[in-house]
């Protein structure tokens, strides 16, 4: 410790570090820590009207939490939530890896490039606007359907929206970038000499794959599963807008919780969602056995 | 061990360039590989060496031509499906498996069992010389351990043909001029066809049983053992690759006593012409450092050449001396370090000659960069 600090001050200075401890403190702690803090502390208190607040009612509880336990819709939805979000995750990392691996390792200058463009020119755009977009995709009288109509394959429009199909697929598409850079980074300082000895020892491209390219960018896909799975849960346009009845997703209950004015619920149910990615995020580690600091790299 | 486990490799008429590149990275060579030989392709940085062992071990098809091996045609034969096993520049062993994963990893590929995997690791490991380090993780071995695991890797599919790529590059000298002697050691014990490249010299002639010569743009110079091309080399560029070798350049002239002459910036000189030159055409006068000597009263040269000693460079088992004519062109001769005579003094002002039979006479053409 002492060594980092007798670097850091001869890098930036005692001026600088004062500086870049001011401005990173001021920021993390009251637009990061405190609001966290705050709402923990809505959460174990149950909803009073105003002028209860500070009176005999006012104890710390763990209601807000049971709640959830206790009332089967919302812990069915709550687990619906998880399931989707990890099909979201799978669905992301299938379509992301042949990818990603092209782009690593088989695509060559020009090319690489514009498949490159190609991914992040959408991301420019607004989330709201791309999953809007797959709304109207999606619709009976959508391009999709109309496609499907036309080429013979169905007689009627499908309803996309029904079910969890349209979520999924919007949330997919919305967050490739975040699966297929983790996996391309990983990916690129992998030696291509190892596959090609791989290769020339009579391996077929799926032992590749399997011995040598997975563990390696075992980092990668953590990482990519990770990223994909918190925003998937944490999602809230894309339910919003492609959802169904049937495919109400947690954080939409959370959303209600607050437009009720019941913020003490609805910060105990977000505390909740955010336990789960801190589990989910540390049973990745453990599944790939990767620890933090590889991940960073 | 089998004699006639190593196959032959032919390469016949074989160009290759790239997708979209202007330049033929092999033009037109013509190779014919004898099973169990010792095979080197030496040549400069960029010659096309690199491309011909990619197109033997199949990782890409020749533009023109036919690679064969063991008699087949290898066109559109992956590299996984043909008899041969590449040993990387850089190795490539895999780094996150033992060093007896990495051995058997071939054989897992086959379906051989994991006991069987274990047992040809450690046969392999010994062939090598390198016993006892099957659990050890492959980052915990020095460059030349590295090499001979490398080197077991390829041998455990029991290849015909296995090729290198400048393996011997990372290395230090000694470890080098060891591991050149192992290698040897191991082609002839195991008899499989080894096809070697590199740009050292040295290494190409103590190991190989043939040297094909490469120049810049993919052209076969010359294929010969290692003493016939250093004393016939039949182009300019041979001449000048291989070994270091005074070259005078000059117009040919006639032909006396079965000698031909050159008018070059040194005088006239007299030599052999192997390529049949005619008068008038553009030659090079090629002598090999050690051929020249001081004149004294006993020998009789027939070439002769005034000149002034400019510096001298001791190199261990000789001195190499450097000499600039009364017209300022520069040459050298070597002097063996064996007590007979005293080293040249640096400004003596002196006569060295040498036999028209050492002085090869060869058509002007491209040398290497120095």
């Amino acid at each position: 410790m002492r060594r980092l600090w007798q670097d850091a001050i001869r890098s930036f200075g005692g001026v600088g570090i004062a500086f870049i401890l001011l401005t990173v403190g001021t920021w993390f702690i009251f637009m990061i820590l405190l609001p966290q803090l705050i709402m923990l502390d809505f959460s174990f208190r149950p909803l009073l009207p105003l002028r209860k607040i500070g009176g005999p009612e006012d104890v710390y509880t763990l209601k807000n939490y049971i709640v959830l336990f206790t009332t089967p819709l919302h812990r069915a939805i709550f687990l619906k939530t998880i399931w989707s979000s990890i099909v979201v995750t799978t669905v992301a990392l299938t379509i992301c890896y042949p990818i990603a691996f092209y782009l690593a390792k088989v695509a060559r200058g020009a090319r690489l490039g514009w498949i490159l463009m190609g991914l992040i020119i959408p991301y420019w755009i607004n989330e709201l606007l791309r999953i809007f977009a797959w709304q109207l995709i999606l619709a009976d009288s959508g391009i999709l359907n109309q496609l499907l109509l036309f080429i013979g394959l169905i007689a009627e429009p499908l309803n996309f929206r029904a079910g969890n199909g349209a979520v999924i697929m919007g949330m997919t598409y919305a967050y490739i970038l975040f699966m297929v850079f983790p996996l391309y980074n990983a990916m690129e300082s992998l030696d291509r000499n190892q596959i090609d000895a791989a290769r020339d020892l009579g391996s077929s491209w799926l032992r590749v794959h399997r011995r040598i390219v997975i563990p390696h960018a075992k980092p990668g896909i953590a990482v990519g599963c990770i990223m994909v799975f918190m925003l998937a849960a944490g999602s809230i346009a894309a339910p919003q807008l492609l959802g169904s009845p049937s495919s109400f997703w947690f954080t939409e209950i959370i959303y209600t919780n607050f437009e009720t004015a019941n913020w003490n619920q609805g910060a105990a149910y977000a505390m909740v969602l955010a336990v789960l990615c801190l589990i989910f995020i540390f049973g990745m580690l453990k599944i790939f056995r990767v620890g933090l600091k590889e991940l960073a790299s | 061990m089998a004699q006639d486990v190593g196959q032959g490799i032919e390469i016949i008429n074989v160009s290759m360039r790239y997708p979209g590149a202007e330049q033929f990275a092999v033009t037109d060579v013509n190779v014919n590989i004898k099973p169990g030989e010792f095979f080197s392709f030496l040549g400069p940085s960029g010659c096309g060496k690199t491309t011909i062992l990619r197109l033997i071990t199949g990782f890409i098809d020749p533009t023109d031509g036919e690679v064969r091996i063991g008699g087949e045609d290898m066109r559109g034969i992956g590299p996984n499906k043909r008899p041969t096993a590449m040993i990387f520049q850089n190795l490539a062993l895999f780094p996150l498996m033992s060093v007896a994963d990495n051995i058997g990893f071939g054989l897992e590929v086959r379906g051989v069992s994991r006991p069987e995997r274990r047992k040809k690791a450690t046969e392999l490991l010994e062939l090598v010389d390198l016993p006892g380090v099957e659990k050890k993780k492959v980052s915990d071995l020095s460059g030349g351990q590295m090499q001979r695991v490398a080197i077991a890797r390829g041998l455990a599919v029991e290849p015909a043909v296995l090729l290198l790529d400048e393996p011997l590059s990372a290395l230090d000298l000694k470890l080098r001029q060891h591991m050149r002697a192992e290698l040897r050691k191991i082609q002839r014990r195991t008899g499989v066809t080894f096809v070697y490249i590199t740009h050292d010299q040295g290494e190409a002639l103590t190991m190989s049983d043939r040297i094909g010569v490469m120049s810049a743009g993919g052209i076969l110079e010359q294929i010969d053992s290692a003493d016939v091309l250093y004393n016939e080399p039949l182009t300019a560029f041979v001449a000048d690759f291989v070994g270091d070798n005074n070259a005078f350049p000059g117009t040919v002239r006639e032909d006396i006593n079965g000698y031909t002459v050159v008018e070059t910036s040194f005088g006239s000189l007299k030599g052999l012409n192997p390529q049949q030159l005619s008068s008038g055409q553009s030659a090079i006068a090629f002598i090999r450092p050690e051929a020249i000597s001081v004149v004294d009263g006993s020998s009789s040269f027939e070439n002769i050449v005034k000149c002034t000693v400019e510096n001298l460079s001791f190199e261990g088992p000789f001195a190499t001396v450097f000499l600039k004519t009364n017209q300022n062109e520069a040459f050298f001769l070597r002097q063996n370090n064996d007590g007979s005579t005293p080293f040249l003094q640096i400004g003596a002002k002196i006569e060295v000659g040498f036999d028209a039979d050492n002085t090869r006479l060869l058509e002007f053409g491209e040398v290497a960069d120095a």
